[in-house]
């Protein structure tokens, strides 16, 4: 039982990566003068729109916490707009969160904005796709022991990578390496979407390793 | 409670460090003093003419041999770019590129030469420059008259020139700009900063260069190319690129000696070498080899060719020039002249004359200088000074006997002309022995001492550290743990002293100090070790989160960029401390109840307290985001428009703006000290009629009342005021010192009394009953005045008994629970409001902004100590790191946001004359008040420290309201057993005080402590680094400098703790016999 949703689990990150790795590769070939670094906003929201997409549809076809009871269609669709608000919400204050932490307030509001929906698109959009538009659950899973299942693990590795690899993103700001990489907020971005892709590669490896020791209460 | 030992073991400690930054500081730093003397023509040092040998008109000292000269100077060309090696086959990039020179000098061996220039260390441009200008050996601070800007006060070639004169033009690094303002006659300054750029100055040059020698309205052309330094610094000496430059420069010459006439010297020198990686800055081989190359088209040199190129230092060319050019010697050179340009075209007899005479100037000029400086200093060694004084005399001497002997015109022997030739070298032996000696004092790093500087900071951070762990056990001897050390040390100082007496050598007292102090760890470790208690697994991991931010801190000074950019770090660091804290609580469950009722079980919610702690996160954060808006400029951040509150109100232009600033200014003022207020009357202690309390409730209005008056004369217009203009200038010293004298008052007030304290005594009063009667109650009137009395009294008595049934007649203290902090509060507030006066007026908001901070760290500190207390600490008298770190990191911070940057451009040097309108008599007066203003926040936050000890039990009376509240709810019966002890938990087990205070102290030494180690090792590790000067050597001071001050206040802080307690102690003495 648990090996197998071990496997759905890497299955479904692989495709999460790959999806990542295709923003970068296909663009390219349609768009003119893209880059990832000489036109970042685009390719930030294309990361995003890319990202949310292939989470949505994933989480259609693997239904990871499967409820027991019928919904009806006004319950799906009240539940669909709950978690738009929801993401807006966490758009704003993951956006209030990075200028507090000293991103400048007026210029660049665009890029930081995009940054801000990127970092949700990682964290915020997993939450919402697992647990659904429910404050106490997530509040919930992201304490000691509040996972449930390898779903809510794999959801605590890759919200804290990508957190940690945007924190890391910052260091090399102030350095005088003149490198194109180093403009607000690219060196930053980046370093969220190399956390995430490392959190998607370590949960499943961590969960494989520690799936003795882990034992899930039932809801 | 013991107090003394706890303040000695502090005191003890930071002598510790500081003995350390002292050693550090003597190897470091190099320190010379400026002297503002000039030469001038009229000097008497001008020999009495030769024979034959008048002095032209125009000229002084010596007549002038050149009437025009070019240097050019090549930012960083090595000795190694300017020879040529005809033999090489194979050249690498750099290598015979200047082949022009190499030509020159071999087709006209009389008209032009190539040295080897030796360099000074520090081999930084700026300092070179001064080198190659004033003929002194500058060293990274030279303590002058002036530290505002970078401009030479001391006497230096330019300003002869000028002042004899002579047109001075300049083109090329705008260093020069900097370093003498207006004193040239043109300039083509251009930007020297971008080291990447490799063009624009050169191109620049060369764009005026030949016209401007074409247009002859000069004297002095000088020419400063950056292009191959900063090809250096860009891709290394080894490289293509370097090839194209020196390529370039060789066509630059070969065209510039076409258009130069012929009595026109040319001089071609490199201010410095480099290193293989094109770096410079320090005192090595390839760093101070650079080249000079001298050319005219008129013979220079005699007919003796020598096999290698000389070497000459670097300071030699400023006495030959200015005599060559005919101007005084600058005051302060210690450069030998080049004999050989003195030879001239004339007989060899009188070429060696005129050399002698070149000599003679030259070495009576240095022994003028080398009398004057030992007046003004005490740092050459007398010796020394004293054996080339008997040098000079005997050579002069010799000299004078020899003009007799030519005077009576004695032919010109053989003999005559070996005494000429050895009396030249007796001058030359006197010139060279002189520098030396100047170079042994100034120039010289001392690895050892800076090893053993950091090795005894490292050593004292090690043992805060371990005496922080020790004093959390009960155990700590101070006899063994102080009294030993501290012994020890005495005896190693006696012993050196002694041993110091008895050779008779000059007392080095950083010596001293530093091998007592060393002694004196030696002995702390020696006794303390194996003592130390198992801490468990547990409580270590409770230190991963601060030490690791801390370290991350530490590693930050050892970037050049994020040294300049730590304006950000620092709050960076703080806010990500901040959230980790609080997502740690999270993480253990701590935010959120766990019944949570009627809900799905899988559900969580957060308690009150848990809003609270998110407020205040978001308190602090916003606290920390806007005081970034008060940030000062340094010169390295391009586009950085320093923070308009900094100017002062006067500037603004706008009358609307300015009235509106001021207002605001007021407001926040007015907010701070109403706050203050507040904070105290919720704590009870603005109740008793004791001079403290009437002081704040007084005093505190009539200080902000004064400084906004002193804003609002400082903020106007100086002619708008007209006929008051008296009444304004007496304003202007009047408020500040009354301020000054004022808060000093208070201060002292606190001392005195610190107990504020409101006691209401409910006992039973033992007086007469009713006042007693004389003879019958005669008429109603008696009646009346009885009857009244006896029923209050029974109403008392019934009262009283009524009462005793649960509780007994009390003493009634208010403001007994945070009388520690009252204090400590009040003191503050006093230093806050007279640190903001030193600052321009609209830095009260950050210093608003610094009391707001301060108060919502302190509160989320104690928010989160309290929820993870259990997990990790069982005492809560320990103050955590990470409580002790954060203060730290704030007080760093707010180091930056009162506009302060760790560069001398940036410090606010007006602070000196806040309340003196004239100059001063003394130096140590402007000196506090720059570095109180400078200074403010180190100040505040290690004053503050104790506060992170006791605000835990300031708070504990929301929390024990609640839990009573709770009680209350579920059973009414027990509900009269807990008050609030507050503070007074502190002083019911006083020996755990005294060693929380001790541990509270050590632990803030050490965060402070590990952060000066690093700045000291990045300076030393990084000492040939490009910014040394500009950038690690400045933060380094600054950081000392902080650190000294910070302690020191910590000091005064637990001191001012420990006073209250005194106090206490003596106000419950009073209590008991009533």
């Amino acid at each position: 039982m648990k090996d197998t949703e071990i496997k759905r689990l890497l299955c479904a990150h692989v495709i999460s990566v790959l999806s990542i790795i295709l923003t970068t590769i296909v663009p390219p070939l349609f768009l003119e003068n893209f880059s990832v670094l000489g036109t970042h906003l685009i390719w930030l929201c294309i990361c995003s729109i890319c990202v949310t997409t292939v989470n949505i549809i994933l989480y259609i076809i693997l239904k990871p916490n499967p409820s027991s009871k019928r919904i009806s269609f006004a319950h799906k669709v009240t539940r669909f707009l709950k978690c738009c608000v929801f993401f807006f919400i966490s758009c704003i204050l993951f956006h209030g969160i990075i200028v507090l932490y000293g991103a400048p307030l007026v210029e660049s509001v665009l890029e930081t904005f995009l940054f801000a929906v990127l970092l949700s698109t990682f964290t915020t959009l997993h939450c919402l796709c697992m647990l659904g538009p429910n404050i106490q659950a997530w509040i919930k899973v992201f304490s000691k022991n509040g996972a449930m299942s390898i779903w809510d693990n794999s959801l605590q590795i890759t919200t804290m990578c990508t957190i940690v690899g945007a924190w890391f993103g910052a260091f090399p700001i102030p350095l005088d390496w003149d490198r194109p990489w180093q403009i607000w907020p690219i060196s930053c971005s980046l370093g969220a979407t190399f956390g995430y892709v490392a959190g998607l590669i370590i949960a499943p490896l961590w969960i494989y390793w520690n799936r003795k020791q882990l034992t899930y209460k039932s809801r | 409670m013991q107090r003394w030992p706890v303040l000695l073991f502090l005191a003890w400690a930071c002598f510790l460090f500081f003995s350390g930054i002292g050693l550090f500081t003597s190897g470091f730093l190099l320190m010379r003093i400026e002297l503002t003397n000039r030469s001038s023509c009229s000097d008497p040092l001008a020999a009495p003419a030769w024979a034959g040998q008048g002095v032209a008109p125009g000229a002084c000292w010596m007549p002038q041999r050149v009437t025009k000269a070019v240097l050019l100077i090549i930012d960083a060309l090595t000795f190694e770019f300017a020879r040529f090696d005809p033999a090489k086959a194979q050249p690498r990039p750099y290598e015979n590129k200047l082949g022009f020179l190499h030509q020159l000098a071999g087709s006209q061996p009389r008209h032009a030469r190539l040295y080897r220039f030796r360099a000074d260390p520090p081999t930084t441009t700026m300092q070179r420059i001064k080198g190659i200008t004033t003929g002194s050996l500058p060293t990274f601070i030279d303590v002058g008259s002036n530290f505002a800007s970078y401009a030479i006060e001391e006497d230096n070639l330019l300003g002869q020139l000028v002042e004899n004169g002579r047109r001075v033009v300049f083109m090329g690094d705008d260093t020069w700009d900097g370093l003498f303002p207006q004193k040239f006659f043109r300039s083509y300054f251009f930007p020297s900063f971008n080291v990447k750029d490799l063009h624009t100055v050169d191109d620049g040059i060369l764009q005026h260069l030949y016209t401007t020698v074409d247009g002859g309205e000069w004297d002095l052309l000088i020419a400063h190319f950056l292009g191959v330094d900063h090809c250096g610094h860009k891709h290394g000496p080894d490289h293509p690129e370097m090839a194209k430059k020196l390529t370039q420069m060789n066509e630059m010459l070969r065209s510039l000696v076409d258009h130069l006439a012929n009595d026109t010297l040319l001089l071609v020198a490199g201010d410095h070498g480099m290193t293989e990686t094109g770096d410079h800055g320090g005192d090595s081989e390839k760093e101070v080899n650079a080249a000079l190359f001298v050319y005219s088209k008129t013979p220079l040199f005699g007919a003796h060719l020598p096999k290698e190129p000389e070497t000459i230092p670097q300071v030699n060319l400023v006495p030959t020039l200015a005599l060559l050019l005919g101007v005084p010697i600058p005051y302060s050179n210690i450069g030998e002249v080049m004999a050989e340009l003195f030879s001239g075209d004339g007989g060899a007899g009188l070429a060696a004359f005129s050399q002698l005479l070149a000599y003679r100037i030259n070495a009576g000029q240095v022994d003028r200088f080398l009398h004057s400086y030992s007046l003004a200093a005490q740092d050459l060694p007398a010796e020394r000074l004293r054996y080339l004084r008997e040098l000079f005399s005997a050579a002069l001497e010799e000299h004078d006997r020899l003009l007799v002997q030519v005077r009576e015109g004695l032919p010109a022997s053989p003999k005559q002309e070996a005494r000429l030739g050895q009396l030249v070298g007796r001058f030359q032996h006197y010139l060279r022995e002189a520098r030396a000696m100047c170079m042994e004092s100034w120039a010289r790093f001392h690895p050892l001492r800076m090893v053993a500087g950091c090795a005894l900071i490292a050593a004292s951070c090690l043992l805060c550290c371990v005496a922080s762990e020790l004093a959390a056990a009960l155990d700590f001897s101070y006899r063994s743990r102080l009294l030993y050390p501290l012994l020890w040390g005495l005896a190693v100082a006696a012993v050196l002293g002694l041993a110091h007496l008895l050779t008779r050598e000059g007392l080095d007292l950083i010596l001293v100090v530093s091998w007592s102090a060393a002694a004196s760890q030696l002995a702390f470790f020696w006794h303390s070790w194996g003592r130390r208690p198992r801490r468990r697994l547990r409580a270590w991991q409770g230190l991963v989160l601060p030490m690791g931010i801390l370290f991350i801190r530490c590693c930050a000074m050892f970037s050049d960029s994020f040294v300049v950019a730590e304006a950000r770090v620092a709050p960076f660091l703080l806010a990500s401390l901040a959230i980790l804290l609080v997502g740690k609580v999270h993480w253990h469950g701590r935010l959120t109840t766990l019944e949570a009722p009627k809900q799905s079980p899988g559900t969580a919610f957060y308690q009150k307290e848990s809003w609270r702690l998110l407020c205040l996160l978001a308190v602090l954060l916003t606290c920390l985001r806007l005081s970034g808006l008060f940030h000062q400029c340094r010169e390295e951040i391009p586009h950085c428009q320093p923070s308009p509150f900094l100017a002062p109100l006067s500037s603004l232009q706008s009358t609307q703006a300015k009235n509106l600033f001021y207002l605001l200014c007021v407001v926040s003022l007015a907010g701070l000290v109403y706050a203050v207020r507040c904070w105290l009357r919720h704590y009870g202690n603005l109740n008793s009629a004791s001079p403290l309390v009437l002081f704040v409730r007084w005093a505190f209005p009539l200080l902000a009342v004064w400084i906004a008056c002193y804003w609002a004369v400082t903020s106007g217009a100086e002619d708008t005021l007209g006929k008051l203009q008296e009444l304004v200038q007496v304003a202007l010293v009047g408020f500040p010192q009354a301020i000054y004298g004022l808060a000093s008052l208070g201060l002292l007030l606190v001392l005195w009394t610190p107990v504020t304290v409101f006691v209401k005594d409910s006992r039973e009063s033992v007086g007469p009953i009713v006042t007693p009667y004389q003879g019958a109650p005669s008429s109603q009137a008696d009646l009346q005045h009885v009857i009244p009395q006896i029923y209050r009294r029974m109403q008392e008595s019934l009262k009283t008994q009524l009462d005793r049934g649960h509780r007994r007649a009390t003493l009634a203290a208010y403001g007994l629970g945070s009388v520690y902090s009252a204090a400590l509060v009040i003191v503050l507030t006093l230093l806050g409001l007279l640190l903001l006066t030193l600052h321009s007026e609209r830095m009260s908001l950050a210093f608003l902004l610094l009391f707001l901070e301060g108060f919502a760290l302190l509160h989320h500190l104690e928010a989160c100590s309290v929820t993870l207390v259990s997990l990790f600490l069982s005492e809560p008298f320990v103050v955590p790191w990470y409580a002790v770190t954060a203060w730290v990191f704030a007080a760093t911070q707010f180091f930056y946001s009162t506009g302060h940057q760790p560069i001398f451009p940036a410090i606010h040097w007006h602070a000196a004359f806040v309340g003196f309108q004239e100059s001063h008599s003394t130096h140590l007066l402007p000196a506090v008040l720059v570095g109180a203003n400078t200074f403010a926040s180190h100040i505040l936050f290690a004053v503050g420290c104790p506060l992170l000890l006791l605000w835990p039990f300031v708070c504990e009376v929301p929390n024990s309201q609640r839990r009573k509240l709770k009680k209350e709810l579920r059973e009414e019966v027990q509900e009269e057993e807990e008050e609030p002890m507050m503070e007074m938990r502190l002083r019911e087990s006083p020996e755990r005080f005294s060693a929380a205070l001790l541990q509270l102290g050590l632990k803030y030494l050490f965060v402070l402590g590990v952060q000066l180690l690093a700045c000291v090792w990045a300076a030393m590790i990084l000492r040939r680094h490009l910014m040394v000067w500009k950038v690690f050597a400045p933060k380094f001071l600054f950081e000392a400098l902080g650190f000294m001050v910070s302690s020191i206040c910590l000091l005064l802080g637990i001191f001012l703790v420990m006073r209250v307690d005194c106090a206490v102690s003596a106000w419950f003495e009073q209590l008991q016999p009533r």
